[in-house]
């Protein structure tokens, strides 16, 4: 068992800093293959009546006329053990998990990033737990009563909610509940949980319930199909042999077998969902990092974006080390493996 | 080995077959047409007995098992007629009173232990819950009782096996460990549901061993349900050969494999492999395959696959059910061929041949 921790840890590690290279790559080197100079890079960073002189400046010390792999080297560097950057006149320490500086604000990527997190983890955990609640009960009513009209009108509903953009669902609910009827705060308000836990909510909840129910749908109709499946199963029968109650066969012996196809969907999408709410922050004016993510792309902030998405894919690895780990947990048949 | 465990007090009420089943019909309305998998069958089982019910798949035996024990979960299966277990009748009676009967009177035995075990808890852990829904004890207690249970059925070191997974074992042991889960609430009535046919030939002999001594010991009715005439030779006191739903012949055991009496059954002798015969002589399979039970054959529902069809007057198998009748000593035939016909055919024409 603990081998199998190592294992999947090394392999949360190769998976991160393989994802940090291809980003790397996209923004570094892919200019450069298309026949950017260092110096039009680095007019984008200089102000609009910039001398040749200050551009070339400029690209040198945003290490452009470096080889990309030297590029790279020296942003893990930074990463792994800090650096030194200068600014123009003096020179600043940058400590340990140093992911650069803003090209466009100055200002270090990470206290900027760890600003912002808070934001999106709030975003995401609270949309989880509602559609978590709300796919996995209607999926599991769905299953047992199959072909129904409640069946039927959930998974009709279903599709509609997949199928439906959320800039759309998302200004629909704040037109509705927040302008029209007051119910709810309007958009860009957010408090954070350590001022008020009730306001906190209270901000959240409506960009909550539009993100679930986008992600309801996708698990209502995965834990049907899941439920369906081992419903069929010949434990279940056994099951039922032995004169258990109805209800302790669908939720102890049928769902804990559909769990894992929704364990594991869970683990990617909630770490992926960390930083790519985009579409959801930007309606509802939250400060998150999917927000951050497509305001640095739109500005060429290089760094930024490679701290962003370095951030992701650590939440993705670590949401994939405890998605195995749970799958230990669930299934005993792994643990032997 | 005691005569007899001591019983509920209930259960010693009532006298006469701990299950008999009466005229029962189990049919499921499908889009293609009424599947009628079992149509009319009868039989009893006393305590301390063995029933046999023998037929190819798709004749109803499975079908029956389940409904005796209330597992016909689909909306769209009929079932009629009458089911008492314990004098108590099953057949529309409330969900709730039959699966209070479920594992604590009466209990089943699957075919494949591996996927009848749920994988991902122990066999400990189901036996304890099979013991714990009928039967009101601390977890600890139904522990203990769960290594006993284990013990019972033979499998070795249990204090330690009883924390194991399903996977963990072997086909024979989650076969005895299903055995264990079965008999934890001491049931006066258990059914096996082809419970050898996934197991290696050695095994298969232990498992049915094992059910036998079980049987004595808890002195419960036994219904063996399977496709293997060996099977039965080994256990059975009575037999039932089904076919199409319907019962073919039903006698003692010694009858059935002294003298049987309907085409099928001869049939079914036939198509068994014997290492007695010289290997190269050839297996007498039954031509064709089992109807459709959308469409049974008119009359007979064997005419079609009979080889002695022939010899009954006028077109009888085509156009008229045969009834079960009496053969003489509750020997119960469903053939229109006269009895001494029937017996003369035996001896001539299919016991040689068997020999």
């Amino acid at each position: 068992m603990i081998l199998y921790i190592i294992r999947r840890l090394l392999a949360a590690v190769g998976l991160v800093v393989v994802l940090s290279m291809i980003t790397f790559a996209i923004f570094y080197l892919m200019p450069r293959l298309a026949g950017a100079s260092p110096e039009t890079l680095a007019t984008r960073y200089v102000g609009r009546s910039s001398t040749g002189a200050t551009v070339e400046q400029r690209a040198e010390s945003l290490g452009f006329y470096d080889p990309v792999p030297v590029q790279y080297w020296n942003w893990l560097k930074g990463v792994l053990f800090g650096t030194d950057v200068s600014t123009g006149a003096d020179t600043v320490r940058c400590p340990a998990p140093c992911l650069g500086y803003s090209f466009k604000t100055q200002d270090p990527v990470l206290p900027e990033i760890l600003d912002r997190l808070p934001v999106s983890f709030s975003l995401a955990i609270g949309a989880a737990v509602i559609w978590l609640v709300l796919g996995v009960s209607i999926g599991v009513l769905s299953a047992l009563k199959r072909g129904s009209f409640f069946d039927r009108a959930a998974m009709t509903l279903a599709l509609a909610g997949v199928s439906l953009p959320i800039f759309w669902t998302g200004l629909l609910a704040l037109s509705i509940f927040s302008y029209q009827l007051g119910w709810t705060p309007p958009g860009g308000s957010y408090t954070p949980f350590s001022e008020s836990p009730l306001d906190w909510a209270f901000a959240l909840l409506l960009p909550w319930v539009t993100l679930a129910l986008l992600f309801s749908a996708q698990y209502a109709r995965l834990t049907r199909a899941g439920m369906l499946e081992t419903m069929s199963e010949d434990y279940i029968r056994t099951a039922r042999a032995k004169g258990l109650p109805e209800r302790t066969v669908v939720a102890k012996h049928g769902l804990r077998g559909a769990l894992t196809p929704i364990v594991t969907i869970f683990g990617l999408d909630f770490g992926l969902l960390i930083g790519s709410a985009v579409l959801t922050e930007s309606v509802f004016g939250l400060p998150g990092l999917g927000a951050l993510a497509v305001d640095s792309t739109r500005n060429n902030d290089l760094p930024m974006v490679l701290g962003v998405v370095l951030l992701v894919a650590v939440f993705v690895a670590v949401a994939n080390l405890v998605v195995d780990l749970l799958y230990a947990v669930i299934d005993p048949r792994v643990r032997t493996r | 080995m005691s005569l007899m465990t001591p019983t509920s007090p209930e259960a010693s009420r009532h006298t006469g077959p701990y299950l008999q089943v009466e005229d029962l019909r189990v049919h499921f309305e499908t889009d293609d047409g009424t599947v009628k998998s079992v149509d009319g069958l009868s039989f009893a089982v006393e305590k301390g007995k063995t029933l046999g019910i023998v037929g190819e798949s798709g004749s109803g035996k499975s079908v029956t098992s389940m409904a005796v024990m209330g597992l016909h979960t689909s909306k769209n299966a009929r079932i009629s007629g009458s089911i008492k277990v314990d004098g108590q009748e099953l057949v529309g009676a409330p969900i709730d009173v039959v699966r209070r009967l479920r594992g604590q009177k009466m209990a089943m035995i699957f075919q494949d232990p591996l996927s009848a075990m749920h994988p991902y808890y122990t066999v400990g852990n189901q036996i304890v819950e099979a013991y714990r829904i009928h039967n009101d004890v601390s977890k600890k207690a139904a522990r203990a009782h769960a290594i006993d249970m284990l013990d019972r059925v033979g499998i070795p070191s249990p204090r330690d096996r009883v924390d194991a997974y399903p996977h963990q074992f072997s086909g024979g042991m989650r076969q005895r460990a299903m055995i264990a889960m079965a008999l934890s609430c001491d049931p006066s009535l258990l059914i096996a549901d082809e419970p050898t046919t996934a197991l290696d030939v050695t095994v298969q002999a232990q498992i049915l061993d094992l059910i036998r001594d079980l049987q004595r010991e808890f002195h419960s009715a036994v219904v063996i349900i399977t496709h293997d005439l060996g099977v039965v030779a080994e256990l059975a006191d009575d037999i039932v050969v089904m076919y199409a739903g319907r019962k073919a012949e039903h006698g003692s055991a010694e009858q059935l494999f002294g003298e049987p009496q309907h085409p099928y059954a001869w049939g079914l002798l036939g198509s068994m492999p014997r290492f007695d015969r010289p290997p190269t002589e050839r297996l007498l399979p039954i031509k064709g395959t089992p109807p459709s039970l959308i469409n049974v054959p008119e009359g007979c529902a064997f005419n079609p696959r009979c080889e002695f069809s022939s010899r009954v007057p006028g077109e009888r198998c085509v156009t008229d059910r045969p009834e079960a009748l009496d053969a003489g000593g509750g020997h119960r035939v469903a053939c229109h061929l006269p009895t001494a016909q029937r017996r003369q055919i035996w001896a001539d024409e299919i016991a040689p041949r068997l020999a």
